[in-house]
């Protein structure tokens, strides 16, 4: 297991491979379609110092207010990355992202932006949102919670040993591009054989 | 008075329909994983994926909170005896999603798709999705589906033939098509799942009938042996493709398959696959003389 602390430098994400478990603490920030469209047609600037040298987190999660006004996280996992593959690597050169934690990996224009940025691909384990949900330590912002509604906000979460599997990283390698030619492979001697 | 309750009686019945629905999985989706479990190698990612998942089962059940944040598109298929009214099971349904909301059973999931409004309370145009069917039982029966959108999203629906395949109107094609299918879900859908088919129909039935399979305990046995043999082969087949969870690599990238036909016009023949990711969330409900008895 290697331990991740954001801010992490451009140095250490650069060193991680394909295969690495890693453990995150620190600030992450939550963020998916509607995030993403926003951050690359708007550009804002008041998420700017959440995003540097941090990790976005690909995730709709369910949130629960107390009275005093701090948030509680109910359930976090992953949702489905490959939506962002428009948006992603855009998004990682302008706010300076080190990483992004999804699942179900993403696609070329993703791996390349990897490469350039500086960054790497998280795949966390989905529908696990109990477990990871357990590792947020505390809510202390959100971005755009009327507006884009509880599952579409920018969370800002504290966590503490976060899980995840490094599956694509810095220097071209996917593991998700292995996996879909294995399987592609295997496809085809089944169905030659009916 | 609806089977023997009132209102208030349905309406606190169904929340607790959807409380066990997001937070604990059925016995056989249960039993299933963890044989499928065993199959992986120790120490390996499969292995330990497995391992996650379950401990997130566990954690799911006891603390009441949802087994995965995307609580889907919630569904309710009714069965309901001669004189119900299903107008008035409708609103006490929507009440009972509210409720379901308000205590964080399920995550404020519906958006208006052309203003990108947020309802807040899940109720929304064509939500949540109520199917009903009357009757001759004098008992009602409510199953509550909650299917989240990753699985959803790499669903596909198939006109055969599929040159590109090799794919013709036979039994063979209908193989061929769903395989690739799996291959093409990789482990976006949050393997391993699940597959409803359905052979035939047109484009709404065959993915309505499809998704319906999913109704179904993981250890019945098709009563037609074409279809039997159809569901052994695909899980069989699937778990050579070397995806295994979250497409991370392993044995484990199927753990069920249900097939059903519809009849077809001659132009037409669809194959409609549903895809139902791990987290299987699937609970039904019956109340009779005023009994309510969940699963």
């Amino acid at each position: 297991m290697i331990k991740i602390n954001t801010p992490v430098d451009e140095e250490k994400i650069r060193s991680l491979k394909v295969g690495d478990e890693v453990l995150i603490s620190g600030s992450i920030v939550t963020a998916r379609d509607r995030a993403h469209k926003y951050m690359v047609e708007e550009r804002p600037d008041d998420i700017r110092g959440d995003l540097e040298n941090s990790i976005i987190y690909h995730c709709g999660p369910v949130m629960k207010k107390h009275d005093d006004g701090t948030w509680e996280v109910v359930a976090a996992g992953p949702t489905t990355s490959i939506r962002e593959e428009i948006y992603q690597a855009d998004v990682m050169e302008e706010y300076k992202v080190r990483g992004v934690i999804g699942k179900g990996g993403m696609g070329p224009k993703t791996l390349a932006g990897l490469a350039k940025t500086g960054a790497v691909y998280l795949h966390a384990i989905g529908g696990a949102s109990q477990v990871l949900a357990r590792t947020v330590v505390s809510v202390p912002r959100v971005y755009k919670l009327e507006e884009f509604g509880v599952p579409e906000s920018f969370w800002v979460f504290t966590v503490k040993d976060f899980p995840a599997v490094v599956t694509m990283d810095s220097h071209g390698g996917s593991l998700h591009d292995k996996i879909l030619a294995t399987a592609e492979e295997e496809f085809r001697s089944i169905v030659d054989s009916l | 008075m609806i089977a023997g309750v009132d209102r208030d009686g349905l309406a606190e019945s169904l929340v607790e329909l959807i409380r066990r629905t997001t937070s604990k999985l059925p016995d056989d989706v249960i039993k299933r994983l963890k044989e499928y479990r065993t199959k992986e190698e120790p120490g390996k990612m499969a292995c330990r994926t497995l391992d996650t998942i379950m401990e997130n089962v566990d954690m799911a059940q006891s603390a009441s909170r949802p087994i995965c944040q995307d609580t889907g598109t919630v569904t309710f298929d009714i069965q309901h005896p001669l004189g119900a009214r299903q107008s008035e099971i409708r609103e006490i349904v929507k009440e009972a999603v509210v409720a379901a909301t308000a205590k964080n059973y399920l995550r404020p999931n519906v958006v208006d798709s052309l203003t990108g409004e947020i309802k807040s309370d899940n109720i929304g145009v064509g939500h949540p999705v109520i199917h009903f069917e009357q009757w001759d039982n004098d008992y009602l029966e409510v199953t509550l589906v909650l299917k989240g959108g990753g699985c959803e999203n790499v669903g596909a629906q198939y006109t055969l033939p599929q040159p590109a395949l090799k794919a013709g109107r036979d039994i063979n094609g209908v193989k061929k098509v769903v395989l690739d299918m799996v291959v093409k879900a990789q482990g976006k859908g949050c393997a391993p799942g699940v597959l409803g088919i359905a052979i035939g129909g047109d484009r709404a039935e065959g993915y309505a009938i499809a998704k319906k399979q999913l109704k179904r305990k993981l250890d019945d046995i098709n009563p037609n042996p074409v279809l039997a043999e159809l569901e052994g082969w695909v899980v069989e087949q699937a778990n050579r493709l070397g995806v295994g969870p979250m497409g991370f690599g392993g044995k484990t990238t199927l753990f069920g398959a249900k097939a059903t036909t519809l009849d077809r016009i001659p132009a037409s023949y669809f194959v409609s696959i549903s895809y139902m990711c791990w987290a299987y969330r699937r609970r039904t409900m019956t109340i009779r003389n005023g009994e309510v008895q969940h699963d």
